[in-house]
């Protein structure tokens, strides 16, 4: 593991996470929690947890934002809080 | 009252925060992840037990093939409740809340149709990778599970939900479903039935001529990873489906 580059990582991940919170835009929210995933999975793999890492791509950045996506296409776009 | 909130979550953050310092450091040989009977038995004899270089997933499908077994069974039963939910709030009056249709694009894009058209069969080569090599590297039966499902999905989402429900009709996905946890359960009965416990692969050599118990239980992981590849892919396509339909099965996104 590279401290600098884990540095880096982890403000992204506390930005992603603050935006998802924050965003008004279901949609845009939905796949800012896929990039969130992403780096999830990146930390995983820095530490040497590369099944567990995989399965954060798949799962995480892949299948659960097009769910969240496909649900939010069926209810309201925006946020109400 | 969001005063109130802020403190709680700032207290709580500030306590995880100093509870941090006594974790044990990244890597620690000592500490109890890694220095427990168990873990050292894991990493010391899993190649002498099964000839498995991949730990993790010895440890998933053999070691601990309950836990994996009865995942399976949560992810068939979430499904099955996403399903059963939605056709219920279909049916009661009111139930379902209606929303504004949002416009659909029309699926005859050619760059989407073409580009989906060479990415799947691709995808579909690498998730069944995935699943066959998932004892050996990273990977298994959830991942490759997870990839196949999404395949079903990009098509959903290149040609719309009709034609890769003519694909894999809800027929064809439920029993998919079912026969990954009646695979991997079948595995532990057979088991049963040559008197070892559930789930002990290694008597499953009298079954197959030539190999020895090790090799046995190399080959059982895969038939396991194959059940719960079943299961997992064809509940991931249901989800989408039945979501992006609101259970009603055409249209969609």
């Amino acid at each position: 593991m590279i401290w600098q580059f884990d540095i880096i990582l982890l403000i992204f991940l506390v930005v992603t996470a603050v935006i998802s919170l924050r965003v008004k835009d279901l949609l845009a929210a939905s796949m800012v929690f896929g990039t969130y995933s992403f780096l999830i999975c990146l930390l995983w793999a820095g530490m040497g947890a590369v099944d567990v890492a995989f399965t954060e791509a798949t799962v995480g950045a892949g299948i659960s934002a097009v769910i969240l996506i496909a649900t939010v296409y069926n209810t309201r776009r925006d946020s109400s809080d | 009252m969001k005063w109130v909130g802020l403190i709680a979550v700032l207290f709580t953050g500030g306590l995880l925060l100093s509870a941090m310092d006594d974790f044990p450091k990244w890597g620690d040989a000592h500490s109890p992840a890694n220095a427990s009977p168990v873990s050292q038995y894991y990493i010391e004899k899993t190649i002498e037990d099964s000839g498995v270089p991949n730990m993790v997933t010895a440890v998933l499908a053999d070691y601990r093939g309950y836990d994996t077994m009865f995942e399976t069974v949560v992810v068939l039963i979430a499904g099955i409740a996403i399903m059963a939910i939605l056709r219920v709030m279909n049916q009661i009056p009111g139930g379902a809340r209606p929303s504004p249709r949002h416009e659909i694009g029309d699926h005859h894009d050619i760059i989407i149709g073409t580009t989906c058209r060479l990415l799947i069969p691709v995808l579909q080569l690498f998730a069944l990778y995935v699943i066959a090599h998932g004892h050996h590297s990273p990977g298994g039966g959830f991942q490759g599970g997870v990839i196949l499902g999404a395949s079903f999905i990009l098509t959903a989402i290149a040609q719309g939900l009709d034609p890769a429900l003519e694909r894999l009709p809800e027929k064809s996905y439920v029993k998919l479903a079912f026969a990954g946890v009646v695979i991997y359960s079948g595995f532990g009965v057979m088991c049963l039935l040559l008197g070892e416990n559930f789930l002990d692969y290694g008597v499953l050599h009298v079954l197959l001529p030539g190999i020895d118990a090790a090799e046995a239980r190399s080959h059982s992981m895969l038939g396991v990873e194959v059940g719960v590849a079943f299961t997992v892919s064809a509940i991931m396509f249901a989800i989408y489906a039945n979501l992006a339909s609101k259970g009603e099965l055409e249209g969609g996104l």
